[in-house]
């Protein structure tokens, strides 16, 4: 008999469940996950390399994952500053997903991690759809990339917690134009803060690791505008559990008691 | 191409739902409701989606999905409007932000249709969860 079922599953609730329960294990244990999201080449890698050596002078326990289709130098690179780095090859994956982060992080992420930075796969697409369990996302575009980049890639920018400009030691050689990209930021993330830095000259050197601590210390985040939808979606989201033996209640819908009925 | 992973997922959780259900022989629809602002490109979904059913109960079964619109609205002014695509986000009428999307971020399996045996067939019953 051919059947009509109505599940109202969330496609990427198992995702959401292992990233609510990720941050919650890493937050109650003082780890605070940040999430470095952009196109390839926007200078994630060097941004970080920057403000690893500025935590290691600091003396803050901080570590970094980064994740590459295929290659290891960005872990050489960030290993540089001393702090403890590890290189994830997501072996043509585009984006990280929570439970491979969970797995990569047992046995190796210090107890006494204050932040995690994770550099995750160079794409502003894919890796936006995935809740990796950080309270701090951060997308950066370099000036080189059009102003026009937020309007682009509206949900990437749109769920940012913070957008970092890069490269602005080359933004009058390309003309970068700082007002129309605030505005299309703004557009897509009203209310989202923009830092301008520069890794090769210094320019906001220290502004990404203290806005990481300030989010580590629970000063409250940005609330993205396209975080937030009306409560019908909230329904289909797995609720939160701290614990490890919470299960999916978003999939109790296709138990036995969901609404069916016989098609003709 | 992350539309793969995404089409795992909705094979994997449809295989789960008729597990439950128990007696499922074969999938053929699965309705998916796409937000304009999910970050999801429906043609690449369905590519994958073909693929990923394969060798599955799922074997065959038709995509159908649903674009939902992005719309938000301005309390003060009562006011509701299609954010369209770049998404505009301030109300129209007084330039405020809007405090939430009303709709356009899903990326939900909103249900299937599939073929159970006679009850005959049914050598146990469906599994209940414990909660
Ligand atoms: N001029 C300039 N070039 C930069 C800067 N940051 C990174 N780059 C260059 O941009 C390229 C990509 O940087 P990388 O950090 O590897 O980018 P990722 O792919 O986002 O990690 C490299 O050639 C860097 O030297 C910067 O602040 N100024
Ligand atoms: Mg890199
Ligand atoms: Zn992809
Ligand atoms: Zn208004």
């Amino acid at each position: 008999m051919c059947r009509a079922v109505d599940l109202h599953q969330a496609v990427l609730a198992k995702n959401d469940a292992t990233a609510h329960t990720l941050r919650a294990g890493l937050t109650a244990r003082g780890t605070t996950v940040i999430n470095l999201l952009s196109s390839p080449g926007s200078g994630k890698t060097a941004l970080l390399e920057r403000e690893l050596l500025l935590a290691r002078e600091r003396a803050l326990p901080v570590a970094a994952l980064t994740a590459d289709l295929a290659t290891e130098n960005d872990a050489v690179r960030l290993a540089r500053s001393g702090v403890p780095v590890k290189q994830v090859l997501t072996d043509g994956l585009c984006h990280l997903e929570a439970a491979m982060l969970h797995r990569h992080l047992e046995g190796w992420l210090p107890d006494d991690t204050r932040l995690l930075f994770v550099e995750n796969v160079g794409n502003l697409v894919c890796p936006a759809s995935y809740d990796l369990g950080e309270s701090l996302r951060v997308v950066l575009a370099s000036v080189t990339e059009g102003e026009d980049k937020p309007l682009k890639y509206p949900t990437a920018f749109g769920l940012a917690h913070l957008v970092v400009v890069t490269k602005t030691d080359i933004a009058d050689a390309v003309e970068f134009d700082e007002a129309a990209f605030r505005a299309n930021v703004e557009q897509v993330n009203p209310g989202v803060e923009v830092l301008l830095t520069s890794a090769r000259r210094g320019q906001g050197a220290g502004a990404l690791l203290d806005r990481a601590l300030a989010a580590a210390d629970g000063a409250p985040v940005h609330a993205p505008v396209m975080s937030r939808q009306d409560a019908a979606r909230e329904h289909t989201h797995p609720h939160v559990h701290a614990g490890p033996d919470h299960h999916d209640h978003a999939d109790h819908h296709a138990g036995p008691g969901a609404m069916t009925q016989t098609c003709s | 191409m992350h539309e793969m992973s995404i089409a795992v997922a909705v094979v994997g959780q449809v295989e789960e739902a008729a597990e439950r259900a128990g007696g499922v022989t074969a999938v053929r629809s699965v309705r998916l409701q796409v937000g304009e602002l999910a970050g999801v490109v429906p043609d690449a979904l369905s590519f994958c989606f073909e693929l990923a059913c394969a060798g599955t109960l799922l074997e065959g079964a038709e995509l159908v999905t649903e674009a939902v619109p992005g719309r938000a609205r301005c309390a003060p002014c009562a006011d509701e409007w299609a954010v369209g695509m770049p998404p505009r986000l301030c109300c129209p009428r007084c330039g405020t932000a809007t405090d939430a999307l009303v709709s356009g971020r899903e990326l939900q399996i909103a249900g299937v249709h599939w073929e159970d045996g006679p009850p005959h067939e049914h050598t146990r019953e469906p599994i209940l969860e414990e909660r």
